[in-house]
């Protein structure tokens, strides 16, 4: 076992000495730069400040048709809950005893509800909606929520500007939080 | 010879049941009769266990089976490892099906020459193996609101010990060079739901694997085939299955995984969030919860510990409901991260005894009770619950869940 990290150790040694630039350049060579076509199959993910969201735009009467079509029989035509989680409600209860957390109640960025119905639902077709069906499916949920107007509409603009009413609603890990004070915490 | 044989079956079942109530030993006695002197089954190409061994995940309900959790039958576990085959399981939509010649991982976004990894470029990287523990960060979340799981594999069974083998990430993150400004990896998965957690770049240098391989072979489906993310010592969810892609990014990404799940909900309404450690936990599985002791005397008291933090320093051992406390014996090696496995001789005197375990780990960090916990969390908040476990020895023997 210490033979072999010593071993291990000198070739590393002698690599770093023979290989001056190292660390700017890779080491093993392996794989190859990846084709536009694999980047793009990959599909989007949305960063809270916009970052990958594509064109396109929707309405909340828009996705209120959407929804029906595809949405409702797990959600509850009115995203009240079914098979699916409700998506509904909720604002104030997330410091009683019974907090109801939906998109409305607790998540705190609208690119979230892009990005995850873009990725995982309808959650039997997932990627099943293109970008403007989910600009409007996102929109009428915020609608539900009364978190955007009737007529307000949808896109790579809009969207990351929404207010989510628990947006401050989040802290960091301050743990440990129980019993005695670890001599070394990691 | 058949007929003696018959008899001799009968005559030991016969003194087996008068001896110990028709238990095992009875069988055992008949079966190595019948078995020595006749030929067995041939060889086969993949092993299989004894059809005598019933052990099986417990599967909770769900509407959609495709997501869903399944729970390490830890009462009957041995020593430290998980078999790849009962290691648990959280799928968010069903297990996908890779062919892993066609599968790529690919690293992009803020790095100086990003890649498309082959399963076999990656097999072709200096390897790593390393003993540790997944756990689900909402393993025990049932506790949180009482301490009424029947059992140790329903209150305690998304928990699991492997041998992980695959490549540091660091080493692949130095391939692709790291670009400025980059601070998060983005790991997602290829299954249905493409499933997305953030990941500090500092816990991407540090100790993270890209495994291809469990306990000695390939990654099971279950758990990822043919790639996955490994964060020692982090919430299971983290360790994204199914790996087909690391985005380097300024920002997280606030995942619906982190944000709207996985997120630890205060009594003031506040939720914490990225509670990515798992901190340390023991139970006992030797007495526990739907188990019985046949009667008094001699038993070895034994369990799990294990800490995200590191190795396992400590495990106490009370029987009398908390009032006193013993030291077990540690099974060495203590991994970090890793099962640890703990024994105590204990004399069932026939009185009900209240039992539990709690474990200290390196950094000096000491498992809390329930009540602890939730004087400070809550009971809402659904991720991390680590409290101990108590379980009662009825005098019959018989062992159940104790709200203590």
């Amino acid at each position: 076992m210490r033979r072999c990290s010593a071993i291990i150790f000198a070739t590393l040694t002698m690599l770093a000495a023979t290989a001056p630039i190292a660390a700017q350049s890779p080491a093993f060579g392996v794989g190859r730069p990846p084709s536009p076509e694999e980047i793009r199959d990959l599909g989007s993910a949305i960063a809270p400040d916009g970052t990958g969201l594509p064109e396109g735009s929707g309405t909340v009467a828009a996705g209120r048709e959407v929804f029906a079509a595809q949405c409702a029989r797990c959600h509850g035509p009115r995203a009240q809950g079914d098979v699916g989680p409700i998506l509904v409600g909720g604002q104030g209860s997330l410091a009683t005893a019974r907090p109801l957390k939906t998109v409305g109640s607790f998540w705190p960025y609208a690119t979230t509800l892009w990005d995850y119905i873009n990725r995982a639902m309808p959650f039997d077709k997932p990627g099943l909606l293109k970008p403007s069906e989910v600009y409007a499916v996102a929109a009428y949920i915020l609608n539900l929520n009364g978190i955007i107007g009737d007529n307000d509409i949808m896109d790579a603009k809009t969207l990351p500007k929404v207010k989510m009413p628990n947006r401050d609603g989040f802290v960091s890990d301050p743990r440990p939080d129980v019993g005695p004070k670890p001599n070394n915490p990691k | 010879m058949k007929q003696s044989k018959r008899t001799n079956r009968r005559q030991l079942l016969r003194l087996g049941a008068a001896a110990i109530g028709g238990g095992l030993l009875g069988q055992h006695k008949a079966e190595a009769v019948e078995t020595a002197g006749k030929l067995g089954i041939p060889l086969g190409p993949y092993g299989e266990r004894s059809p005598y061994e019933k052990a099986v995940r417990w599967t909770r309900q769900s509407k959609t089976p495709e997501t869903g959790s399944s729970f390490t039958p830890l009462a009957d576990s041995v020593g430290t490892l998980t078999p790849s085959s009962l290691h648990y399981e959280r799928h968010h939509s069903g297990i996908p099906t890779i062919d892993p010649a066609q599968h790529r991982l690919i690293i992009h976004g803020m790095v100086d020459r990003p890649l498309s990894l082959s399963v076999a470029d990656i097999k072709r990287l200096p390897s790593i193996s390393r003993t540790m523990v997944l756990e689900c960060g909402g393993n025990s979340g049932s506790e949180w609101a009482a301490t009424t799981g029947p059992d140790v594999q329903r209150s305690f069974g998304l928990v699991s010990c492997s041998e992980w083998t695959g490549v540091s990430l660091a080493l692949l993150l130095k391939e692709v060079g790291v670009g400025p400004g980059a601070s998060w990896v983005i790991a997602e998965g290829a299954d249905a739901c493409r499933m997305m957690r953030s990941v500090p770049l500092a816990k991407a240098m540090d100790d993270a694997l890209i495994a291809y391989g469990q306990n000695g072979e390939a990654l099971r489906p279950a758990q990822g085939y043919p790639l996955r993310l490994l964060l020692p010592g982090w919430e299971g969810n983290t360790n994204v299955k199914w790996l087909h892609s690391l985005r380097l990014t300024n920002q997280p990404y606030m995942a619906r995984d982190e944000t709207a799940k996985y997120s630890d909900l205060m009594p003031d309404g506040k939720a914490r969030i990225f509670t990515y450690r798992m901190e340390s936990k023991s139970v006992i599985t030797f007495p526990s919860g739907g188990q019985t002791l046949p009667g008094p005397g001699l038993y070895e008291l034994t369990g799990l510990a294990w800490s995200g933090s590191g190795k396992i320093e400590r495990v106490e051992i009370t029987t009398d409901g908390g009032k006193s406390w013993v030291t077990a014996q540690l099974q060495e090696p203590r991994l970090p991260n890793a099962f640890t496995r703990f024994r105590l001789t204990w004399r069932f005197d026939g009185r009900e005894a209240v039992i539990a375990s709690r474990a200290t780990d390196e950094t000096g960090y000491v498992q809390p009770s329930r009540e602890e916990l939730i004087a400070v969390r809550g009971t809402n908040s659904g991720y991390h619950f680590n409290g101990m476990k108590f379980w009662k020895v009825h005098p019959d023997g018989t062992v159940t869940n104790a709200e203590v």
